[in-house]
């Protein structure tokens, strides 16, 4: 899908690269004992050595480097088996050692891909340059005093994974499939939860703009924005902006930026003249980072199997579509929930009933899969009444909005509310017969040549059957009356 | 007198309860309370804690099975934390820091049942090589001219360690070395000085310099006191990512072990122009004695040694630039007052708290990593490392230990200091390549020079092989029989 900005001297492509910082799930912190929980008091989860103090020395957290493999393995990266840590030198008051270490020269992960699906149903593959470990920085906070800023180090410490993508993604939508599909994957691998509001999930997006097939201009980082919503807007916004500057004879200058929601704009935090002199250099305290292949070899073989896979295995698996596959693999939780459900039953029923009834159904209560009043045993035994006949379709509709409002299982409902099919041929002929009497003048109509009307006698023998009616039965029997 | 006992001699006094822990410790601090204001070799006296932890020893040695420092007392150079004493760095920025944790090396003494007098002096974030840049004044050495009152400098950084040890105000002392600053102020005040292999104590809690080259070691007034102590400061330390995960020998085993056979090298680039005659004839000396001992004597080449000081001055203020970055008044140590933002805090609190060597070291660390300048500095001085490495390890190809001058001169005027910083800076050309090579490296007090003072020779040995040097250390002092002590010194204190 090509995104062009039509601007006064003509299109201009876009051209976006993504550095996502994804906070490990680990039980410590990179380099320290300390705790990574969420949410602490301030200054409850710090280390002597998360808090820089004299003589306090890293040592490397063995659980945060499996997690980084891990997710280069999911990535299909290369696992660089010699790393190593570098010093990136600044001053901060949330940065208590004067340096951040970070994997400058020498990642631990090189180049792999994503591949992306877009809403017309076509897919991309996106570039990884890379993926490294790092210190994240501690928190200040501004707004506990008129006078003083005060310094949470909880954060101070945790492991950080920046990803860096390939400059491959060309419209703010595939910005937007590219942090949902590596979401996505990092979920599956447990390596990072991916919440952007809590910002274990954040992305620093680099953008320029370029008519086709020039070489690439000047770019800008628009520093931490920590939705998908808002780094697609950010990414229309700046490519306008910078557009205007080019048609209007400026210059676009290379500086890092700031995205403002609210207004609607990105803002200059810093030009390049500002741009701070990092001074990187290898971390004297650390050894090169160096892993065994047969390490990543046992770590690559207990990997989850991840979205990509799993949605060409249930298409295959359960003969369903791409596009089912795909809504039901979006989540570990729903594609383990369905195929619990559509385990030996009919896989495609299972599919459509979960993409349609049941997950309107968590909609409209606001559960998620996790928290379903209907597990997936009980949407399977209703799957199971419908499949032996004991109740069609339109009463299971009934049957699951039941479900969901009293936690009964299915056939409980079933019983109690006597929502069996009929089956019983003398009663539907009855019924049929009643409908055909009352209805003279359509089935006239009906034998006249006007088609339509058979769907109507067959509601109305529904009806006459509070919906209970086998429809199949009702088709049959009401063939063989009005035809004989 | 208990203060002219060496370690070695304490240790079997005490089990023999010819004294006990709490005399020796008392002899000590009172001869603190008569030498220190004069030398100001410890910055704080921690007397109360001393008697209380030899109490403690006397009760350990009563009941027998006390390790072998028990009721030892030591000094401690003032970059390693110690729990509940200010720990300054010889720094104002650190002047009311008290830790809340015991550094690895210090811990392990601790262990080994020493007592400690107290923090001794040193160069500020041990930069220097004379004891001049202590925020906390200098440090006389002991040691003075035949007939020459004046102030002579007790080399550095470890220098209050020296002069405490020189002076009998400790029986030991700890001390760190990053190019030199173990070895060459043994040197100047005429005891012995050991720097192990890198990795062989652990930098834990130890304030650091630059943390590539930075190691702990023990300065004693014997090689035996050196390998006693040593034996428990080292040895591998999970919570040092670059500590080694080797057995420790036993060092003192190794004091009489027999020299036959041992191949001792000569390199011929120790030998710069200029150098003085007396020297020469020292280091003469001290190869005559182990040849004397069954060494055999070989000439070797450590070609790269001329490059040793330049890279050496690019990479120790390079790490030591972002060392102590973390001393910006944020969360520990002193803060400026009145900064009208987080920038003028940084630069008030900076400058106020760190001293010229300190400050010139972290620019000169800054502009070798910067941008642009990174390459010809920085990156340049790692290659050459790694020949002046290849240097080590071809020479040992050929011998066992080497054997050098430790320092181009004896202690020099307080007076006579060089106005240039890269003349001071020549103090540790002998020093610091075997710190660039991570070697381990000794010295020892061979003779006096004519005008009274002790020169050391410095023998380097194998990475990680210690007990080389202690060996060859302890024949050398055998045969050099140095007994001057200097006229400062307990009991004799003019």
């Amino acid at each position: 899908m090509s995104y062009v900005i039509e601007g006064s001297t003509g299109p201009w492509e876009i051209v976006v690269g993504l550095e996502v910082h994804a906070q490990v799930i680990s039980n410590s912190k990179l380099f320290s004992g300390a705790s990574t929980l969420f949410g602490g008091e301030p200054n409850t989860h710090v280390s002597l050595i998360d808090a820089g103090f004299p003589g306090m020395l890293p040592v490397i957290n063995r659980g945060c480097v499996a997690q980084a493999v891990r997710t280069g393995l999911g990535l299909k990266a290369r696992i660089n088996l010699e790393s190593r840590f570098d010093r990136k030198n600044y001053f901060y008051a949330d940065l208590p050692q004067g340096y951040q270490i970070s994997q400058f020269a020498h990642p631990i992960i090189g180049e792999g891909k994503i591949e992306i699906e877009l809403s017309d149903g076509s897919t991309r593959e996106i570039g990884i340059t890379r993926l490294h470990l790092e210190q994240d920085a501690g928190k200040l906070m501004h707004d506990q005093d008129p006078k003083r800023s005060f310094v949470d180090l909880n954060r101070a410490g945790v492991a950080l994974m920046e990803i860096v993508s390939e400059p491959d993604i060309r419209t703010p939508e595939e910005a937007g499939a590219y942090l949902r599909k590596l979401r996505q994957i990092l979920r599956y691998l447990g390596t990072c939860d991916g919440n952007m509001d809590e910002g274990s999930m954040r992305a620093d997006v680099n953008v320029s703009v370029r008519k086709a097939g020039e070489p690439f201009r000047t770019r800008c980082e628009i520093k931490n924005v920590n939705s998908i919503r808002f780094v697609t807007q950010a990414i229309e916004i700046e490519a306008a902006r910078q557009v205007e500057i080019w048609e209007s004879g400026g210059e676009v200058d290379q500086e890092t930026r700031l995205f403002d929601p609210g207004r609607g704009e990105t803002r200059s935090l810093r030009s390049k003249e500002d741009a701070h002199d990092y001074r990187y250099f290898p971390d004297p305290d650390l050894l090169p980072l160096v892993i065994e292949q047969s390490w990543v070899d046992q770590l690559k073989a207990c990997l989850p199997e991840l979205p990509d896979e799993k949605r060409a295995r249930l298409q295959k698996e359960y003969g369903i579509t791409a596009y089912d596959a795909g809504v039901l693999v979006a989540e570990q939780a729903i594609a383990d929930f369905y195929e619990t459900v559509a385990k030996g039953r009919d896989g495609k029923s299972a599919a459509a009933w979960m993409t349609g009834d049941f997950f309107a159904a968590l909609n409209r209560t606001g559960k998620s899969i996790e928290e379903s009043p209907v597990g997936a045993d009980k949407l399977g035994a209703m799957l199971d009444l419908i499949a032996d006949g004991t109740i069609n379709g339109k009463i299971a509709k009934e049957v699951l909005e039941t479900m969901f409002e009293t936690g009964e299982a299915p056939l409980e409902i079933v019983e109690r509310k006597g929502l069996r099919q009929v089956t019983d041929t003398g009663a539907i002929e009855k019924a049929a017969d009643e409908v055909l009497t009352k209805n003279a003048d359509k089935l006239e109509q009906y034998l006249g040549g006007k088609d339509k009307l058979f769907g109507f006698f067959v509601g109305q023998v529904m009806k006459a059957t509070q919906g209970k009616a086998n429809p199949a039965m009702v088709n049959e029997i009401l063939k063989k009356k009005i035809h004989g | 007198m208990l203060t002219d006992l060496t370690i070695a001699q304490a240790a079997e006094g005490l089990r023999r309860r010819d004294f006990s822990a709490a005399e020796l410790t008392k002899a000590h601090t009172g001869a603190i309370g008569q030498l220190n204001e004069r030398l100001n070799a410890y910055i704080t006296v921690t007397a109360d804690k001393a008697e209380a932890a030899a109490a403690q020893a006397d009760k350990a040695l009563a009941a027998g099975d006390a390790p072998t420092l028990t009721g030892i007392p030591l000094g401690i150079k003032d970059l390693f934390c110690t729990e509940g004493v200010k720990t300054t760095a010889a720094s104002r920025i650190l002047g009311n820091f008290v830790p809340p944790y015991e550094s690895t090396v210090t811990a392990n003494l601790l262990k080994n049942g020493a007592v400690f007098l107290g923090k001794t002096n040193l160069d500020e974030f041990a930069m220097g090589s004379a004891n001049l840049t202590s925020a906390f004044g200098e440090v006389e050495n002991p040691w003075h001219r035949t007939g020459d009152a004046s102030v002579l400098v007790p080399g550095g950084s470890s220098g209050g360690s020296a002069a405490a040890v020189a002076a009998h105000i400790a029986m030991g002392a700890t001390g760190t070395d990053t190019g030199g600053s173990i070895r060459q102020p043994a040197a100047y005040c005429g005891i012995v000085g050991l720097k192990p292999t890198y990795g062989r104590c652990s930098r834990w809690g130890t304030i650091a310099f630059a943390s590539s080259l930075d190691q702990a070691g023990p300065m004693t007034r014997t090689v035996e006191d050196a390998a006693i102590m040593l034996q428990a400061m080292a040895g591998h330390d999970p919570k040092d990512s670059t500590s080694a995960d080797l057995a420790v020998p036993d060092y003192r085993a190794a004091t009489t072990r027999s020299l036959k056979g041992l191949r001792v090298g000569i390199p011929a680039e120790y030998r710069p122009e200029g150098m003085s005659a007396e020297l020469l004839a020292v280091w003469q000396k001290g190869i005559d004695m182990l040849r004397d001992a069954g060494c055999e004597i070989v000439d070797v080449s450590l070609p790269h040694t001329k490059y040793g000081l330049a890279t050496y001055y690019i990479i120790a203020p390079a790490e030591c630039s972002s060392n102590l970055a973390r001393y910006d008044g944020v969360r520990f140590g002193v803060r400026a007052e009145g900064a009208a933002s987080l920038d003028d805090l940084y630069e008030k609190t900076r400058h106020d708290g760190f001293g010229e060597e300190v400050r010139r070291r972290i620019l000169v660390g800054t502009y070798v990593l910067s941008a642009g300048y990174y390459d010809a500095y920085y990156l340049k001085a790692q290659k050459v490392r790694t020949l002046i490495r290849r240097d080590f390890t071809s020479a040992f190809e050929k011998v066992d230990v080497l054997l050098t001058p430790t320092a181009p001169t004896a202690a020099f005027g307080r007076d006579e200091k060089p106005e240039d910083p890269v003349q001071m800076y020549l103090n540790d050309i002998f020093t610091v390549p075997a710190s660039m090579a991570g070697q381990p490296a000794m010295s020892v007090p061979v003779a006096l020079d004519s005008r009274g003072l002790p020169l050391g020779l410095q023998l380097i040995g194998r990475h990680f092989d210690e007990e080389t040097l202690i060996a060859a250390g302890a024949a050398l002092e055998k045969a050099a029989a140095f007994s001057a002590r200097p006229d400062l010194r307990a009991g004799a204190a003019a």
